[in-house]
């Protein structure tokens, strides 16, 4: 998993890139298989997998040519990044080798009639609000991204529109 | 929980991920390869959302719900970012992070 993540930010050619991030979706969702969260891996197979990487391959195809070499950072400026992204981890690794965890010993399962059950509850950690707001907010960016994809046409459309208006009054 | 994997190794593989996002979002030239460094980044908050969830509080849902919301957002940001990247090409003919110095033409 870590070599396909090292592999999708350094490799030079676009849609291995996209390949290699496949890969990686996948592994994250087999972490959520292992601690039996089986929804939620469903989740990201389908969103993921299925939605993120084929519009991803979209526009890769759209935008590109498939021959086309990436072009590459400086040297000194990835080694530089590289050696910061290092003291990160470290700094993460200790702070979190010097935090005592209270791990619980469970094989709890989550059904996903429980996990529909409190995301759509309105008592106390219900989490209905959140969810409407993220269907509406779904609902904007689906909206935006198709007036945005379509640009001019649709802007020119309503020129005309408003230049015919203008002629009529 | 996984049998015999402990919470510490999987914090350590969701923040090497994490990091090698950033490596990606500061070192690449390119806007689809800074989106797909940006989720790995969120990949990497998710499990890491999702595994202190399992191993500390079991009994609590939470740490799913915000996961669920976070690739909700996830999905509804690249559409967005990918459908003004084609918009992008198509006005400048070219996707380098260089290059795209205007926001409106």
């Amino acid at each position: 998993m870590i070599g396909s993540a090292i592999a999708s930010v350094s490799s030079r050619k676009m849609l291995r890139t996209v390949i290699y991030l496949l890969f990686v979706l996948a592994g994250v969702a087999g972490i959520f298989f292992l601690i039996d969260y089986n929804f939620l891996a469903a989740v990201q197979l389908t969103v993921y997998g299925g939605g993120v990487i084929v519009l991803m391959i979209f526009s890769v195809l759209l935008v590109h040519h498939i021959e086309m070499k990436l072009e590459l950072a400086k040297l000194s400026k990835r080694l530089v990044t590289a050696l910061l992204c290092i003291l990160g981890i470290a700094v993460f690794l200790s702070a979190i080798y010097s935090y005592d965890f209270e791990v619980v010993n469970n094989d709890i399962t989550t059904t996903t009639a429980d996990i529909g059950t409190g995301l759509l509850s309105y008592e106390a950690g219900g989490f209905i609000l959140p969810f409407e707001v993220i269907s509406v907010l779904l609902l904007a960016a689906m909206i935006g991204a198709i007036i945005i994809a379509k640009g001019k046409k649709l802007a020119y459309k309503r020129q005309d529109l408003e230049d015919e208006t203008l002629e009529n009054k | 929980m996984i049998e015999g994997v402990s919470i510490y190794e999987i914090l350590t593989l969701t923040s090497i991920l994490f990091f090698i996002g950033v490596y990606g979002f500061v070192t690449r030239k390119n806007l689809i390869s800074v989106l797909i460094s940006i989720e790995l980044i969120l990949n990497a908050s998710v499990i890491n959302f999702v595994v202190i969830n399992k191993y500390v509080y079991p009994e609590m849902l939470q740490g799913v719900y915000v996961s669920i919301f976070i690739i909700a957002i996830a999905a509804a940001e690249t559409a967005l970012a990918v459908s003004i990247i084609i918009n992008l090409y198509r006005q400048i003919n070219s996707v380098e992070v260089k290059d795209t110095e205007i926001m409106k033409h």
